[in-house]
């Protein structure tokens, strides 16, 4: 199919972008741009002026078009468009069908029917070349006038600030600055802050002429005043480029523009139009937002129209909020929903402080239940609550006016720890998703599970590594507001980790399938199979892949190695406490010259093999295996690697010997399954080279013995170990841990590791000292005999992997092709060895 | 475009032999070769159920559905993406925890003396 896009702004290119990313190959697109640059960010053009190279405004450089297989054409506009034989003809006369024409051409400065606008040092602000010649021009100026009190036009007096003009003037028509977003009040406060700046604001003045002969000496206005000036700078609204209307034959609305639908459609059924060109409901857009959502409406629609499969139903564009927020020359400016709304409807909350600029208005119905609208001037850091409470029309806190006060003087409430985080702690990195966000989620939208909070915040959707914290924030919050809180792992199982754990237990189940019948319902799910099978792995350790166990485990376990971009696996043999013999580095680097593998040193002082295809894995594993390597676990929520610094048989600092106390703990609990992964590391002495402080439980030499220190993570949340027992002996400290670790697995909820786990135990580091070291739950001799049991009955899965014909079947990509790898997995050469070749160029579909 | 071997013309569609019962995973996925293309076949054991589906997953593009973790929310059965757990329906493909992922494409499964057959539309004015 042909597309054919007119424009390449800022809309057009979103088009492009979000059609490529939905169907790489699906359409064969050609776009015309009038411009000689490719799509750049017209919203910050006056960051050009301020000295942003114009390199960082081009949104994605020339070279993205042909590798996404678009045709560019700049600085080539299309002339006409005939729609009988849908052709268009470009300026240097390229002659082009289509299928689907989508016209993106923006709008041009609307300029007003002054006298003398022609002369010279009269500009506009657009574009990149205008903001050239206002450069250019602007050497010799020492007074400019801005026509245009608006959004756009402060945006130009801006610009002129910040080329030195040292007097600038801003005329704005109507009573007041950003008439469209402002009220009285709102704008005055902007004003006077202006001014502190150095501007001079002339509103209500209706300029009539340019005076000056050829070059514009000073301005004229309809009350007879005048204003000496030596350039002028219109930037009073814009017009949207439609010409190519005229000839053509298409609609255009009252203000222009081209009429389209809900769908985007012009007139024509085969032509469409977006952004600032496209006049939907007799209303011109002249915002980069609604343009991007009307993208994205028609890059949708014509998406499913093309797989003629899909039963969803067409997007349509219905309007689009125009709230803004803005840094006008470093004012916060923001208005939303209905900013001006009077009336026995609505009850109105204004603050205005004049000594520090700040004016807040919030329109409420007069239920108070909810936001209707509002202005934010001079500090705006609410907004993106008030839009949500306003959009979502979530129901307001009795005092409303708390919402745009400082919030200040908030109540205290001791707990996980996660209440002493600010409201703007990023949880979800991956979707900048903030503390406050998804407390407002469970709070004010009514999530009551993760599932819920991420479908509302999109949090969790990316790395999915915040979710346990989304989790506790979630069950913090609800606790708060004295919710019964039933902490149960999915809709398939009523029970918290910890009952399923004692409940497997004690009904003695030792498959996926037995703990559903007995305990669950419905299929299971992602979230439960992987935490049943995690369970039944720490309480009996039969071999994972055994029983149907295989497509129970999270696909790293299923397959006994880590899946990394691409689809191939990484491997990751054991090195216990990091000390190897050069015949067994060597091998490493056999089997790694053999299979083609990426070879990198991991943090925990093991070495990681990257990008083995799936049938390769029972190969290498075999000659591994042979030279007396054993699975690392690496891909397992199990004891990973117990770090270790040289000690005292080299060092000379050394006090003991950590390499052998660390090998020993690795192989005391290599293969240990737990409610998340574990690490550990011994150092020899007080130096702490091993950085045992940063683990799980980490063991540092004494005079007299061993510290044991517990409940350390890296990760996002860094938090150093904690002490749990000193200078105690080699034996005692084993028998700490088993107990510690069995406490911890017992206990934890999926997926929390040992510091977060801490941090919510009632009593803390003094609560399980006393259950560790002093036994006061009575389970220590049963603790360290189960932990024994699991010590015993410890195997290489790998080893027992490869002796089994029907599991090793399982490692072939194709079921149908076993022979066959997956031909879609490619590398590229990077710094001598491979790495995966871009998947965004993979082709996806037919 | 030319159908691969093994395949049988019913119904107005073409049914492509994957691979006997026996070969297929309780209760999970493995990938079929069909042609070109990569087709994820899921067995559902409990309900004794048949799905299939496109490999390659819609959210990054990685080649990996049939390495997922099957499963069900409320009644109707999906498969989660072993990558970043985008769960799709397997009855309409829809994408079931993120409106902004794309659908993945589902295909009939029907079962004859022990052989799994995937039904494709067939699809008029082609050669070969």
């Amino acid at each position: 199919m042909k597309i054919v896009v007119i424009g390449n702004g800022m809309v057009g290119f979103k088009f492009c972008e979000k059609l490529i990313s939905r169907s790489p190959h699906g359409f064969e697109i050609t776009v015309f741009g009038e411009e000689f640059r490719p799509a750049y960010d017209r919203v910050h053009l006056s960051e050009y002026f301020a000295g942003k190279p114009m390199e960082e405004l081009i949104l994605v450089p020339e070279p993205w078009y042909t590798e996404n297989h678009i045709r560019l054409h700049l600085g080539d506009p299309v002339k006409s468009i005939d729609r009988l034989t849908k052709t268009i003809v470009s300026l240097k006369g390229v002659s082009m069908s289509y299928d689907i024409l989508v016209l993106s051409t923006g709008s041009a400065a609307m300029v007003p029917p002054i006298h003398g606008v022609d002369k010279k040092g009269v500009f506009i602000y657009r574009s990149i070349e205008d903001l050239d010649l206002i450069r250019e021009y602007s050497v010799k100026a020492r007074k400019a006038a801005v026509l245009g009190g608006g959004l756009l036009g402060l945006e130009a007096a801006k610009a002129m600030i910040d080329l030195g003009i040292k007097k600038t003037h801003v005329i704005e028509f109507a009573s007041r600055l950003m008439p469209r977003q402002l009220d009285e009040a709102g704008a005055a406060i902007l004003k006077s802050k202006l001014v502190s700046l150095g501007l001079s604001i002339h509103t209500n003045k209706h300029t009539y002429k340019v005076l000056g002969e050829e070059i514009v000496s000073g301005l004229q206005f309809a009350d007879e005043s005048e204003l000496s000036i030596d350039m002028l700078v219109i930037s009073a609204g814009i017009k949207a480029r439609d010409e190519l209307a005229t000839d053509c034959g298409l609609a255009t609305g009252a203000k222009g523009g081209f009429v389209v639908n809900d769908q985007m459609q012009t007139s024509d059924p085969s032509i469409y139009a977006i952004g600032e060109c496209a006049s939907h409901k007799d209303f011109i857009y002249g915002l980069v937002a609604p343009g991007y959502e009307m993208a994205e409406v028609l890059v949708t629609n014509i998406c499913k129209e093309r797989d003629a499969k899909s039963i969803s139903s067409p997007k349509s564009f219905t309007g689009f909020d125009m709230s803004t927020k803005l840094k006008l020359i470093g004012i916060d400016v923001a208005s939303f929903g209905d900013p001006f709304i009077t009336g026995e409807k609505v009850r109105t909350i204004l603050f205005e402080d004049k000594i520090n600029s700040i004016y807040k208005r919030l329109n409420i119905s007069s239920d108070g239940k909810h936001l209707i609208g509002g202005i934010l001037v001079g500090e705006a850091s609410q907004y993106n609550l008030l839009l949500q409470h306003c959009k979502n029309k979530m129901i307001l806190p009795p005092d409303p006016e708390n919402l745009i006060l400082s919030q200040a003087g908030g109540k205290k409430e001791s707990g996980s720890g996660l209440d002493a985080l600010p409201e703007e702690a990023l949880i979800c990195s991956c979707e900048g998703i903030s503390k406050g966000e998804i407390y407002r989620a469970v709070d004010e939208a009514g999530c009551e599970s993760v599932d819920a909070i991420k479908k509302c915040t999109r949090a969790g959707t990316g790395c999915g590594g915040c979710v346990p914290m989304m989790k506790d924030l979630m069950v913090f919050t609800m606790k708060q507001k004295g919710k019964y809180i039933r902490n149960i792992v999915c809709e398939h199982f009523s029970y918290s980790r910890q009952e399923l754990y004692d409940l497997v237990k004690i009904h003695d189940l030792k498959t996926f399938d037995a703990v559903l019948d007995q305990l669950g319902k419905g299929d299971g799910c992602e979230i439960c199979k992987p935490v049943i099978s995690s369970v039944l792995a720490s309480l009996w350790n039969e071999m994972i892949l055994s029983k149907g166990g295989d497509t129970a485990q999270d696909s790293n376990d299923r397959f006994l190695a880590n899946i990394q971009k691409g689809g191939t696996y990484s491997v990751v043999p054991r090195i216990p406490g990091g000390e190897i013999t050069p015949e067994k580095l060597i091998v490493i680097g056999q089997v790694a010259q053999k299979y083609k593998l990426y070879t990198k040193i991991t943090g925990g002082q093991r070495i990681d093999l990257f990008g083995a295809h799936l049938s390769d894995l029972p190969l290498i594993w075999e000659e591994l295996i042979h030279a007396g390597f054993e699975s690392g676990h690496a891909y397992g929520k199990a004891l990973r690697t117990v770090k270790s610094c040289v000690g005292s048989t080299w060092c000379r600092y050394g006090l003991h010997d950590s390499v052998s106390y660390a090998i020993r703990v690795e192989e005391r609990y290599r293969g240990l399954r737990a409610p998340h992964k574990l690490k550990s590391a011994v150092s020899g002495c007080i130096r702490e080279c091993a950085e045992a402080r940063s683990k799980d439980f980490g063991i540092i030499a004494t005079e007299k013995g061993w510290n044991l220190f517990v409940c350390g993570n890296g990760g996002s949340k860094p938090q150093h170990a904690v002490l749990l027992a000193s200078d105690i002996d080699s034996e005692t400290c084993i028998r700490y841990i088993d107990r510690f670790l069995m406490f911890y697995i017992s206990t934890a909820d999926p997926l929390t590791r040992t510091a977060p786990w801490l941090n919510k135990m009632e009593g803390g580091i003094d609560y399980l000292r006393n259950v560790v070291v002093n036994d006061s739950l009575d389970m220590a001799a049963q603790w360290e005999k189960e932990m024994q049991v699991l010590v015993d009955s410890y195997e290489c899965e790998w080893k027992a992997a490869i002796g089994n014909p029907e599991i090793r079947k399982r490692f072939n990509h194709f079921v149908n092709a076993p022979a066959e790898k997956d031909p879609t997995v490619q590398f590229e050469e990077f710094r001598g060895q491979k790495i995966p070749a871009d998947r965004n160029r993979l082709p996806v579909e037919k | 475009m030319s159908y691969p071997e093994n395949t049988i013309s019913v119904n107005n569609l073409k049914w492509f032999r994957a691979c006997n019962t026996s070969d297929a995973v309780a209760n999970g996925g493995v990938c079929v070769k069909y042609g070109e293309e990569q087709i994820a076949l899921f067995y559902f054991t409990r309900r004794n159920a048949w799905f299939a589906s496109q490999n390659v997953c819609p959210h990054k593009q990685q080649m990996a559905l049939s390495r997922g973790i099957i499963g069900s929310e409320g009644d109707e059965p999906k498969i989660a993406c072993p990558f970043h757990k985008r769960s799709f329906s397997l009855v309409d493909g829809h994408c079931m925890n993120d409106d902004t992922c794309q659908d993945i494409k589902t295909y009939p499964v029907r079962v004859e003396n022990d052989q799994v057959y995937i039904g494709f539309e067939i699809i008029e004015n082609v050669s070969g």
